[in-house]
Order: C-alpha cells, then sequence, then structure tokens
C-alpha cells in the first residue's frame, strides 16, 4: 500500500524506517520519555526485572514528581525516594515535587517538540499534540522496556478528523471544544484512533488552550492527537485516509459541562444551572494554566466565594504560579477565598488535597469524572471551563459564565 | 483455562478497579486487596470461585495505571473477556500477562463455564453451548502472553 499519510502514519514512518500506514505494527525509536511518581517506580521494577543496569539513553528521560507531591504519607515518600535515587545513579532529568504537572512541564521546558515520539507513564500524554509530537500514555512495564531497550512496538493508528469551524462565542473556551467534541464522538469514539483536529481557532487560540484540547484526547480513547495549527510539522498528506470525519461549528459551542460519572455526559450549563456546588476545582494539566488562571482571577477579583464552597487552585507548574504571584492573581484569588493547593495532580487524581465528602457534588477544571476520581466513589464530579467554574464558585451553584461580566475573549498568550 | 464468569458492564475504569489513593505501593497484594473496592464490595468473594471477568464495552477506560490489570491478576482474575477495552489497558494486561480477549459477551451470564486460552478463536461457553468468535491480536501481543508477560518475554528473547 503506498498513498498520503496522516501526521500519526508520517511520525510512526520516520521512527522506524519504514512507509508504515493504519493498522501496521512497527518497532519504533523514542525521543523521549516521561515517568512520574504514580506510575515511574514499576517502571523502574520492570527495567531491573528485565535485567536492566544502565538505560539507553539518560538524556531522553524525564522523571516528574507530581501525583502525591509533597508526599502524603510514607509509601509514597519512599516510592518517590526510590526516583530520586534511580535517577541520580543514572543520570536522568529528575523534577521534584512542587515543580508541577508532568505534562506542564514536558511542554514548559522545552521537553517536547513537534514530529517527535514521545511516551510516557500516564493517559494525559497525549497533551504533546499541542506542539506537534507524537505523544502517548504506556503502563509501567512499556516504559521499563522503552527506558532499556530506546524502542518499542507500536500498532499505526487510524485517525479521526475533526474541523473546528468558525470562532468561538465570549463565555465559551477550549475546555467547552473538547467536551462538546467528546460528547459528539463519544468516550470510547477514539478508541486506538489519533485524533487530528483543524481550524483556523487554533491559529488564534494560545498553546495554553491547545494543550487543554490535546490533554482530553485520551477522553474519547484516543492514542494521540494533533492540534494541526498552520505551522506545525509534520502535516497530513491532501490524499490521506481518515477513518471518519467530524465537524464542529464554534458558534454554537456553548458552556457546557460533563455530569458524572462519565466525561462524554455532556449537558449545556443551561441544563444543570442551578445544582449545588459543595468543592470547585481550578488547576490539572487540563486547565491549570496561567491563562485559566487570569480568567478566573478577572471574574473573581473583588468578590468572594459563595459560602458553603471550597475552591481549591492548584497552578499547573511553579513558573504559573510564579507568574500568578507577579500579577496579582494569586493575591486577588486568595482575597476570594481560594485554597492554594501545590502545583501537581493529588487533587485531580484523589490522592489528596481536596476529596470530597460523601454525596458531594464537585465542579472541577480537570479532565476526568469517574466515580471516586476524587479520591471518593461517593461523590458527585461534574468538568466545566475555568469560565464556569468561577461564576459557579461566585453563586454556590453551577453557573453559566456568561451571565457575568469579565468573561469576554480569552487574553492571547505570550508563547504560541 | 476454565472457569467461571464474574460479569460487569460498560465502562468499568481505572479509577474503579484500582483507586489512585491505593496504587503508591509496589506489593500486589496490597493492590489486590483494593481491587474492584468501590464498584463490588463482593468481589473478593467472588473470586475464590471465578476466575474470569465478563464485561460490557470499554473495559479498563481511563488512566494508564498498569497496577489496574496487576491489581486483578494478584486477586486471582485469570482472564478478562469484554465488548471492547480502552487501549491502554488492553495492553497493560498483556503485558503483565493477564489474558484478555475482545468479544461478544452480551450471551455470557454470571456464573457460565467459560473456556478460553490465549490463541484460541473462540471462547467456549459450557453453560450456553455457544462459541463466540474472538477478535485477532496481533502476533506480537500473543507471543507476550505467551511468555507470560514483556519481562520474561524479554529475557526469553535475550538468552
Amino acid at each position: 500500500m503506498a498513498g498520503g499519510k496522516t501526521v500519526a502514519e508520517k511520525i510512526l514512518s520516520a521512527h522506524s524506517g519504514n512507509d508504515v500506514y493504519a493498522g501496521d505494527i512497527c518497532f519504533c525509536e523514542i525521543d523521549r520519555m516521561m515517568a512520574h511518581d504514580a506510575n515511574g517506580p514499576m517502571a523502574v521494577q520492570a527495567f531491573r526485572n528485565m535485567g536492566g543496569k544502565k538505560v539507553c539513553d539518560p538524556r531522553k528521560i524525564f522523571f516528574i514528581m507530581d501525583h502525591a507531591c509533597p508526599a502524603p504519607y510514607e509509601r509514597a515518600a519512599n516510592l518517590q525516594k526510590m526516583l530520586r535515587d534511580f535517577a541520580a545513579e543514572q543520570g536522568i532529568a529528575f523534577y521534584e515535587a512542587g515543580e508541577g504537572v508532568c505534562h506542564q512541564l514536558m511542554i514548559e521546558r522545552g521537553h517536547a517538540h513537534a514530529g517527535e515520539l514521545i511516551l510516557g507513564t500516564d493517559s494525559h500524554t497525549c497533551t504533546y499534540g499541542a506542539v506537534g509530537a507524537f505523544a502517548t500514555g504506556v503502563g509501567a512495564t512499556d516504559m521499563g522496556a522503552s527506558m532499556l531497550t530506546g524502542r518499542n512496538w507500536f500498532k499505526v493508528p487510524e485517525t479521526i478528523k475533526v474541523v473546528l469551524k468558525g470562532a468561538l462565542m465570549p463565555g465559551c473556551s477550549a475546555k467547552d471544544i473538547i467536551l462538546t467534541v467528546i460528547g459528539r464522538i463519544g468516550a470510547a469514539g477514539a478508541n486506538y484512533k489519533s485524533v487530528e483536529f483543524y481550524g483556523e481557532y487554533l491559529d488564534r487560540c494560545p498553546l495554553a488552550d491547545r494543550m487543554t484540547i490535546a490533554n482530553m484526547v485520551v477522553e474519547m480513547g484516543g492514542k494521540c492527537g494533533f492540534l494541526c495549527f498552520s505551522g506545525m510539522e509534520p502535516k497530513a498528506d491532501p490524499d490521506a485516509v481518515y477513518a471518519a470525519e467530524w465537524e464542529i461549528n464554534l458558534e454554537e459551542v456553548v458552556p457546557c459541562v460533563a455530569k458524572p460519572h462519565m466525561v462524554d455526559n455532556y449537558a449545556p450549563v443551561t441544563e444543570v444551572e442551578g445544582t449545588k456546588i459543595d468543592v470547585a476545582f481550578l488547576g490539572s494539566c487540563t486547565n491549570g494554566r496561567i491563562e485559566d488562571l487570569r480568567i478566573a482571577a478577572r471574574m473573581l477579583k473583588g468578590r468572594h466565594v459563595a459560602p458553603g464552597v471550597r475552591l481549591i487552585v492548584t497552578p499547573a507548574s511553579r513558573e504559573v504560579m510564579l507568574l500568578a504571584m507577579r500579577e496579582g492573581i494569586a493575591e486577588e484569588l486568595m482575597q476570594a477565598g481560594a485554597i492554594f493547593f501545590t502545583q501537581g495532580c493529588g487533587v485531580c487524581v484523589g490522592t489528596h488535597g481536596g476529596v470530597p465528602a460523601d454525596g458531594e457534588v464537585a465542579l472541577s477544571t480537570a479532565n476526568r469524572n469517574f466515580k471516586g476520581r476524587m479520591g471518593n466513589s461517593k461523590a458527585f464530579i461534574y468538568l466545566a471551563s475555568p469560565e464556569t467554574v468561577a461564576a459557579s464558585v461566585l453563586t454556590g451553584v453551577i453557573t453559566d459564565p456568561r451571565q457575568l461580566g469579565g468573561v469576554n475573549e480569552r487574553e492571547s498568550n505570550q508563547i504560541r | 483455562m476454565r472457569g467461571k464468569v464474574i460479569k460487569y458492564g460498560d465502562n468499568v475504569s481505572t479509577d474503579a478497579i484500582i483507586a489512585g489513593k491505593y496504587t503508591k505501593t509496589l506489593k500486589v497484594q496490597d493492590l489486590a486487596d483494593h481491587a474492584m473496592e468501590d464498584l463490588d464490595p463482593d468481589f473478593h468473594e467472588k473470586v475464590k470461585t471465578r476466575r474470569i471477568i465478563a464485561a460490557g464495552t470499554y473495559f479498563g477506560c481511563g488512566s494508564s495505571r498498569e497496577q489496574a490489570p496487576t491489581a486483578l491478576k494478584a486477586a486471582g482474575i485469570e482472564c478478562i473477556l469484554a465488548k471492547e477495552f480502552a487501549r491502554i489497558f488492553y495492553r497493560n494486561a498483556i503485558n503483565v500477562g493477564l489474558c484478555v480477549a475482545q468479544c461478544d459477551t452480551s450471551r455470557i451470564g454470571e456464573e457460565d463455564e467459560i473456556e478460553f486460552s490465549p490463541g484460541d478463536r473462540c471462547v467456549k461457553n459450557h453453560t450456553t453451548k455457544e462459541e463466540i468468535p474472538v477478535a485477532k491480536m496481533p502476533e506480537i501481543m500473543v507471543d507476550i502472553l505467551a511468555a507470560g508477560g514483556v519481562v520474561p518475554y524479554y529475557r526469553s528473547r535475550q538468552e
């Protein structure tokens, strides 16, 4: 077979040295590997069990402590120490607790680039599709094997094309786009597949918003995603073959939520307006960037979180926290009643830092609302944009951000 | 292998299989102790006599945590049949040597007697006397599973 290639087919072809197409199995050289404190220890164990002594190339590997940070109990502390010692012994770059969420750091610190093949021990590794990398989540054993050999095997995914037409309306954001897309395609709709996003919107929006969309590709089952802005390389060939094509009219995208307990349980905010919330979370690898915090600060400045609501804010990295301090955002959010928690994943993944009580409702900017996700299977998680979360913490009930001032166009970011 | 079935529905997430708060350990027994804790409080009782899970669509969706198939395997599960698996869980299960097979589970009932081994083209349901075709697995996965997972597979190829 020969013919046009998708972005995924091009990157896997380049890394395997063969012309490969959807459905083929290929062996590829890996450019970068990322492991965090939740799955890294098992990866090191697998590496050793395979007889590993030296990693393939320490410059390709990054260990990032973010899932249970700072360590809330001794088991977590000891596993982090194991990774710290292993990194020191092997010469692997090690990001300590508090530096930030792994995916934010991989992009922010320049460890992910267009056209690269990147593996991470985290399902949201697909976030690096925001810069054009073929990046996908793997388990610990696959990471152990990759750290040892520098290679792994891949099944070349089919690709779904999603075209974003037009422009977003005020009060709507990238999170509303991806929740809408997942609502249409379904939580398993891109299982095993690559997803290519197109549209002029991607040239106008900041990198932060491309990251929000790429981050949630795995929430429709995707193996990887590409935010195909005009400067991104490699580009798909015009005659590339797609498994399906979708068109989303951005003018019709409205503030929306994913209702408990599935990410494709889509509803416009207007349908769930008035639902009482107990805890709100602004942060995560989906929505913990400075652009997200700026929106919230603009809406909360000079106001206060409604009685009975806990607002937890977790900046995605130390850099984001420093920017928030410099810009006065941290102070504005603190004055408004926010609780700041260490840069990392604890709140989203339910290890620590904001576990809801039985029967409570959480409104979260994160990416998952499975039962038990935030550490309590008897809680109810709604996923939403930073705009919707900010509007809702002011009223104490799920609120349409378009009803409040200050939610017009997102400021553009300096990084593009 | 031959055994009886524990039946589950659609969209069993890795958060349901093993919650994030229990994953910070390298002791597989600790993982097994909390497997399916919120989804099915009777799981540990069931697994004493039943070693095969038959589930609906999108089994193992969510996190890439390998602790999920590891917990199920350590708890005594030998095989998982589902209409569809989430991509990462499917690969992780094979990597840790836990047999998985994609097939139409809609006519498999609770406690049905099932026979299946890696490489078989059909699942045999001895209770209903049916043979259910299984989706083909890439050859490399069949080999990894036959070796008992990636670690023994890799070691055997080094020798």
